[in-house]
């Protein structure tokens, strides 16, 4: 199935779950994790048996999770699309909504609200090499599309993840690295500081993906991280002749309603909400560099 | 071709009750707050008749007229948007039980029935078109948009006397209402010749037995619609405007109105085609009930932009530049028009009196280098 073939089964947000894009969906947790400092994952499922069972979801799409009394927030989901009966969000702790949704104890209720926004173009890098590079909490966006390569990894010529992290107390999903490899997957981890024990790569994610000295049109790269380190890795890719149109980036921006009303989301003509948040380097390159917007 | 009727002025109450009698909450200026605002109309007697607004940068006045017109006087701060867009809005009500999370929507239960607007500017159409490409054109719907759009009944106004910061000629918005109305007025000394723009407009009608306008008088009106269109107080030309401030975005020009910018939102507040919004979570204080309430918002707001860690607009010039170059660039990427109207408010309601027609002359004015990549 073509990517568009699949937005166009996948339900339209809101359509999916009631009428009302604002409608908010109680979903129960159902497993939590400590992943790393301040970094957790929350499982849920929808309560609704009906509303759980139509629910899809793309690889880069996002959910709007609500604590009752506390407010929203957008979180990308991290688990399989293959499994959208079972949700997971990998959350970092940075405010009022992400500070009590993990305070919330298995079993509780939160709301949700989704899936929004666009999504990784998987499909497009059928017969090419597939990159993907992420840094900090911009890996669980990713873990999605790994999982997909994983379950169709002949598809794909080669599947490389470039993923790191400040230290190395810092990865997140550290258990699933072998299991990456062993799918065929090229896990490369790096890391800014490590001490003589650290096995992996050292250095910036943008110069680890330097050194694989990727060349040219058979590559499509797919990178979500701080905007320092995308802005590094869509020069590297420039820098090695890989299209504009085969870079793909996953943008952050304050969301409210996730659907293209309240605004606060623009970056120049695009609503990261609704238009992203993932966007070909192609399509934002006029506002990537600015500052400002 | 349009039927064109005259309605005595004698008679023009008879309208306002007839809307009345069909169901309507008519919606209108009024003298209110020191200037010209729209609120409940109960009758002809609450419509400021005889006044005019003299309007400049930064500077809103109410005088005597020395006609006692029904509608001399242009637009004041109020826009339409608020009785469609309402400023506060409870989305949702999100009640907590032990094994349920709730939603209601009150609003939708409460909302307001039908309303007319009365005086409808030709720049005020326009917006209401470009509002209703935001919240319902696109894949997703805003119903509470919708519901309030949906059963408005619009009664335009033609201008025959531009104000002071006006400039819908420049945006081709105005000064004639041209479509999107369900009636039209333009107003004569003894009468107002009526426009039909639609079978609602021609039903509020029906049994008023009204004369068709003479040609003598359609022509006056288009006599004196052409004379207002040449005193427009403002000029902006729009000439490949999108490109032009997309490759000016480092132009000296940001960093001088930022200088003069107090980013007090007013501009946003008073557009009538801002549709920016926050939601603010309001519970009781037994935590059981909470309501999900949009609020107006600005993008001149610090707190706009907030990504954990800081915001992206942290100076006033991101801030105008974004306001600036969404209005009347990238807006046309977005919805397929300009955002702005040509109305002038944000001109006039502007403390400092910025004006973005000045603004957009000076950075058309002087070219700078290109932009950083």
């Amino acid at each position: 199935m073509t990517d568009k073939a699949a937005l166009a089964t996948a339900p339209v947000p809101g359509a999916a779950v009631g009428s009302d894009p604002w409608w908010i969906f109680p979903a129960r947790l159902v497993g939590r994790r400590d992943e790393v400092e301040g970094v957790i994952t929350l499982e849920m499922e929808l309560l609704d048996p009906d509303v759980r069972a139509r629910y899809r979801f793309l690889p880069g799409q996002f959910n709007m999770l609500y604590v009752h009394g506390v407010g929203e927030c957008p979180i990308s989901i991290a688990s399989p699309s293959a499994h959208p009966e079972r949700l997971s969000h990998t959350i970092r702790m940075v405010g009022q909504v992400t500070d009590a949704l993990a305070r919330q104890p298995v079993g509780s209720l939160i709301g949700l609200r989704g899936p929004f926004g666009s999504f990784w173009p998987v499909e497009s890098a059928r017969g090419r090499n597939l990159i993907l590079v992420a840094g900090g909490i911009g890996l669980p966006p990713l873990r999605p599309v790994i999982e997909a390569a994983m379950a169709r990894r002949r598809d794909f010529d080669r599947v490389v993840l470039v993923y790191g992290a400040k230290t190395v107390s810092d990865l997140l999903y550290t258990e699933a690295y072998e299991t990456w490899r062993e799918a065929g997957i090229e896990t490369l981890i790096t890391v800014d500081r490590a001490d003589d024990r650290w096995r992996g790569e050292r250095g910036l994610v943008p110069t680890v993906l330097k050194k694989l000295r990727l060349r040219g049109e058979g590559h499509v790269v797919f990178t979500c991280g701080p905007d320092a380190m995308m802005k590094f890795v869509v020069h590297e890719c420039l820098a090695s002749q890989i299209p504009e149109s085969q870079v793909f980036v996953s943008l952050e921006r304050n969301m409210v309603c996730a659907i293209g009303f309240c605004g606060h989301c623009q970056f120049g003509p695009d609503f990261i909400c609704k238009d992203g948040p993932v966007l070909s380097y192609a399509r934002v390159k006029r506002f990537f560099w600015q500052h400002g917007f | 071709m349009i039927e064109t009727l005259e309605l005595p002025k004698a008679r023009f109450g008879d309208l306002i009750r007839r809307l009345k009698d069909r169901g309507y909450t008519v919606i209108g200026p009024t003298l209110g707050d020191g200037a010209i605002i729209y609120d409940e109309i109960g009758g002809v007697e609450d419509l400021p008749r005889g006044w005019i607004d003299e309007q400049d940068a930064g500077r809103y006045h109410l005088a005597r007229s020395d006609r006692d017109y029904f509608f001399d006087f242009v637009v004041g701060p109020h826009s339409w948007k608020r009785y469609l867009f309402p400023p506060r809005l409870t989305l949702l009500r999100v009640t907590r039980t032990e094994s349920d999370l709730r939603c209601e929507q009150p609003a939708l239960q409460t909302a307001p029935g039908p309303m007319a607007f009365l005086g409808v500017r030709a720049c005020e159409l326009a917006a209401i078109d470009i509002q209703d490409a935001v919240f319902i054109g696109g894949p997703f719907v805003e119903q509470h948009y919708k519901l309030r759009r949906d059963q408005a009944f619009l009664v335009a106004v033609n201008c025959l006397r531009p104000g002071g910061t006006c400039f819908c000629v420049s945006m081709k918005t105005g000064p004639r209402a041209e479509k999107g109305f369900d009636l039209a007025l333009t107003e004569f000394d003894d009468v107002f010749m009526v426009e039909v723009g639609t079978p609602a407009g021609r039903a509020m009608l029906d049994g008023f037995d009204l004369a068709a306008a003479s040609t003598a008088r359609r022509d006056e009106a288009e006599t004196l619609l052409a004379a207002a269109a040449r005193r427009m107080g403002r000029q902006l030309d729009t000439s490949d405007l999108p490109q032009l401030l997309l490759d000016r975005l480092e132009h000296p020009r940001w960093k001088e109105v930022a200088e003069r910018c107090l980013s007090c939102t007013n501009c946003t507040m008073v557009c009538p085609t801002c549709f920016c919004s926050d939601v603010e979570e309001v519970d009781d204080l037994r935590l059981e009930s909470s309501e999900r309430v949009r609020v107006w918002d600005s993008c001149f707001s610090q707190a706009f932009s907030y990504v954990h860690g800081g915001t992206k607009r942290p100076n006033i010039h991101d801030r105008y530049r974004q306001w600036l170059t969404h209005k009347l660039a990238t807006w046309h990427q977005q919805f397929g028009t300009s955002g702005c109207v040509g109305c002038g408010r944000c001109i006039t309601w502007c403390p400092p009196g910025i004006d973005i027609t000045e603004e957009v002359a000076a950075i058309r004015g002087t070219p700078v280098g290109e932009t950083t990549l």
